[in-house]
């Protein structure tokens, strides 16, 4: 059992929590992820190592509830406990002093990218963040970011906050203001990451991303989470979760994303007339 | 020398086929006490005792046999569960016919049948299970050293099992958040019943061992962690990763390794779903390549959730075939379609990225390869289609790479599976241990608990000896 130390709720549909991990936290590094099984029928999904505690032996993790896992575990509070987690899983984060880095997050994948800017930072890099989101409440952990970058650009769909328009004008903008950037990460919802991709091959930069496709044991014994890259087969939880953008079939990756989206309904509708009053909203 | 018994082995009862392919019930059901005493009587008391040199940990088979004869049940657990932990898995999923049954005397004897050691086998450990549990079997005061276990299936569990017994204090690392191995993620309920591997794995609990879940060594624990804190380690990983053959189409929705199809149903609980959470897709026409014991139980398992119409799709015939005979026999008893030389050549996509069927190819068998057997190789011309929204691939499975990856000391064979001493299991670390398929290469649970007995020997002497210096 893997204890709720403290939770908060940090955009809508959004918790931060840190667990009682005290292995996964000696050995997590960025990049890292758990697969985690909120009780005992619960199915095992994968979240990534937000940030870690080694002295305290802790664990953050960041969601965003879209299904029934989720949504159950925003309904655990500080003090109760998630019944496994696994990990620290996947290969870490290249880190090492590139020059400048261009890191791209949106949604709930800034979670996974705020690990990197540090370590990137720490590891002498200049650092140029660029958050998006469709509003400003939506982009998250903006003063975190902002600690271990250099500069940091915000930019929302409605304009509520920064740039007005979507993460790769950002991008646009800083290769053609003329900062050599050497390379780059996207992290985020599929379709963002796809077309950070396509902007970065417009602009001659490497991207790394991080896939997050679905997956079941989190350790290569069951190939659910295989994706095509450079027209071979890898599997995501031990050769990823990150590869090289411009070579990611993207249209295969994200269909498979939707493999079960019937079955996820009807798993989600269940614990809502079970549960009754949603208190992840 | 007149023959006063029957040639046939005592009828088993089983569920109907037509019942039980829309049920995840065990097939077998089992003999009776009475029933177990009439089988026994077909044992013959052989003074030379054949049947035992085809026991991978040979089990006194006419030791415990003539027990059951005379109605002794404690007796025969007595007997053993001095080779054996795992009875009760072993009686259910050994291929028996090629093992301890293949060398017994009354199946020598031209139209008999050997008798049914495995059935009985099977009798005594589930009678045991009924028991009252003594607790005289409390566990020593383990004081000889500390022994780490990296995997918890049968492999793993044998050698713990018996360290224990010799007074080690034994910590089992399981990767996933379930103990047993394939026994619990891959061989399905219909022949292994869970509640069955948790008693065995229980009752090893009682003896001291430590069983510690989502344990994943090379990631939450290293080895050079285990290695300062323990005094020899086992490493039973198995050979889980799973094999495709590459064919294109392999990345479409509704295309599985064998793996992942079983583990959702076994592990996950997915036939339960939505009362657990994890999916298995219900099916209407499924093809599984493949023709070994995971291909057999894909394919049953696919019929069991539902599927009108399920074909095995196996490049050699059934003459080759690896699976048990008997998961055979079930398999076409419920219905199982079986496309004898054949092997898929494409995944078909329906346009919008779901499987809508399998190419093949006919195959013909030629000039026996490395394993002697024939080898199949493509008739030019003959391809066909079949109709599926699922394919399952179930062609074997190689070593994992999680734990070797970060053990870069550990030498391996050019198969990547560690290279170990057949005889105790020592690796080219010292006090590092190895068995079961990480050795081998997917093979069977006996074999694996084989392994691991040996290991217990050699561990102890290395231990003591390393102590006593
Ligand atoms: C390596 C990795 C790291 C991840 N890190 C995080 C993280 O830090 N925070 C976070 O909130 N999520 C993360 N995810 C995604 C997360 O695993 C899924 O959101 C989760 O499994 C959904 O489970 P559910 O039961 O709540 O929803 P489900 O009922 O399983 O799914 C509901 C909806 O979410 C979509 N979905 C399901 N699985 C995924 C997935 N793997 N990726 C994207 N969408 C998915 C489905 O298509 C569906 O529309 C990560 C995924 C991977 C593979
Ligand atoms: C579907 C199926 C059906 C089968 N049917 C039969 C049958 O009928 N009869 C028969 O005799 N054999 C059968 N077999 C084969 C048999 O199950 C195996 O040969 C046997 O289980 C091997 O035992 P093992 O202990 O070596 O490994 P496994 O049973 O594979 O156990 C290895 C364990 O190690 C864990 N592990 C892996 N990496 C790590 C790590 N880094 N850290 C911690 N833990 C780790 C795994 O999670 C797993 O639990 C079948 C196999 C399958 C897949
Ligand atoms: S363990 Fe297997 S081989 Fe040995 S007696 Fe039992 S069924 Fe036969
Ligand atoms: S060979 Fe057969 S008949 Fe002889 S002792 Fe063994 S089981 Fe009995
Ligand atoms: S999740 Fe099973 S192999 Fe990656």
């Amino acid at each position: 059992m893997f204890k709720i130390v403290s939770k908060q709720k940090i955009a809508p549909k959004e918790f931060d929590i840190w667990v009682e991990a005290e292995r996964i936290a000696k050995h997590a590094k960025a990049g890292q992820f758990v697969v985690l099984r909120v009780d005992d029928n619960g199915e095992r999904i994968p979240l990534t190592i937000a940030d870690y505690d080694k002295e305290k032996g802790l664990i953050r993790l960041i969601f965003q509830v879209v299904g029934k896992t989720t949504a159950a575990m925003s309904c655990l509070n500080v003090g109760d406990s998630i019944r496994d987690i696994s990990g620290p899983l996947g290969t870490p984060s290249e880190i090492e002093k590139f020059g400048t880095v261009l890191m791209v997050g949106g949604g709930v994948g800034i979670a996974a990218l705020y690990p990197i800017i540090k370590e990137l930072k720490l590891a002498g890099n200049k650092v140029i963040t660029i958050l998006g989101g469709r509003t400003s409440d939506l982009v998250i952990m903006k003063e975190e970011c902002a600690k271990y970058s250099d500069e940091l650009i915000i930019t929302t769909d409605d304009g509520s906050e920064g740039m007005k328009g979507v993460v790769t004008e950002a991008m646009k903008m800083v290769v053609e203001r003329g900062d050599k950037v050497d390379r780059c990460w996207c992290i985020g919802p599929s379709i963002m990451m796809k077309f950070g991709t396509k902007a970065a091959k417009e602009l001659g930069l490497p991207i790394i991303v991080s896939l997050n496709p679905l997956m079941v044991d989190g350790t290569g014994m069951c190939g659910c989470c295989r994706v095509t890259v450079d027209e071979k087969i890898f599997f995501a939880c031990v050769d990823g979760p990150e590869f090289d953008g411009h070579k990611v079939n993207w249209d295969e990756f994200m269909s498979r994303l939707r493999q079960y989206k019937d079955e996820e309904k009807i798993s989600m509708d269940k614990f809502e007339a079970e549960v009754g009053e949603p208190s992840w909203q | 020398m007149a023959v006063t018994f029957s040639k046939w082995k005592t009828p088993i009862k089983e569920q109907d086929p037509e019942v039980r392919r829309s049920n995840f019930k065990e097939v077998c059901l089992g003999y009776s006490i009475d029933e177990g005493m009439k089988e026994a009587e077909r044992c013959l008391q052989c003074k030379t005792k054949p049947c035992i040199a085809g026991c991978p940990v040979a089990i006194d088979i006419p030791g415990f046999i003539k027990c059951i004869r005379d109605g002794d049940m404690a007796g025969a657990a007595e007997v053993m569960y001095k080779y054996t932990n795992l009875p009760a898995v072993c009686g259910r999923v050994c291929p028996q016919e090629t093992q301890c049954e293949e060398l017994c005397t009354v199946g020598k004897m031209p139209g008999f049948e050997p008798v049914a050691i495995g059935k009985l086998e099977r009798l005594v450990a589930d009678w045991k299970y009924t028991q009252e549990k003594a607790d005289a079997e409390k566990a020593q005061s383990a004081s000889k050293g500390k022994v780490a276990v990296v995997g918890s299936g049968p492999s793993g569990l044998t050698v713990a099992g018996d360290l224990a017994k010799k007074g080690y204090k034994v910590t089992i690392f399981e990767a996933l958040h379930a103990a047993g191995g394939v026994l619990i993620y891959g061989i399905p309920e219909f022949r292994l019943p869970k509640n069955i591997v948790k008693m065995e794995i229980e009752a090893m609990q009682d003896l001291g061992v430590k069983i510690e879940c989502n344990a994943v060594v090379g990631k939450n624990i290293t080895m050079q962690e285990i290695l300062e804190d323990f005094d020899a380690c086992y490493i039973a990983v198995g050979a889980g990763a799973p094999h495709f053959q590459g064919v294109p189409g392999t990345t479409l929705n509704g295309v599985y390794s064998a793996s992942e199809y079983l583990t959702r149903i076994n592990l996950m609980h997915g036939y339960e779903f939505p009362e657990y959470d994890t999916p298995s897709k219900k099916s209407k026409k499924v093809v599984v390549i493949g023709g070994g014991n995971v291909a057999m139980d894909a394919a049953r398992s696919a019929k069991r959730l539902g599927a009108d119409e399920v074909t095995i799709v196996y490049r050699r015939s059934l003459k080759e075939l690896p699976a048990r005979i008997e998961e055979y026999h079930h398999a076409v008893e419920e219905g199982i379609i079986f496309n004898w030389l054949s092997n898929p050549t494409e995944y078909v996509n329906n346009g919008e990225g779901q499987l809508c069927g399998v190419k093949c190819i006919r195959m013909e068998l030629g000039e026996p390869d490395a394993s002697g057997r024939r080898r199949p190789v493509p008739i030019e011309g003959s391809e066909f289609f079949i109709e599926a929204d699922c394919a399952i691939e179930a062609i074997g499975q190689g070593s994992n790479k999680v734990l070797l990856s970060t053990f870069p000391e550990m030498k391996l064979n050019k198969w990547g599976y560690i290279e170990a001493d057949p005889k105790t299991g020592a690796t080219s670390v010292p006090g590092v241990y190895a068995g079961g398929d990480i050795v081998t290469g997917a093979a069977t649970v006996i074999l694996a608990m084989g392994a691991g007995k040996d290991a217990a020997e050699a561990i102890d002497k290395y231990i003591t000896e390393k102590k006593s210096k």
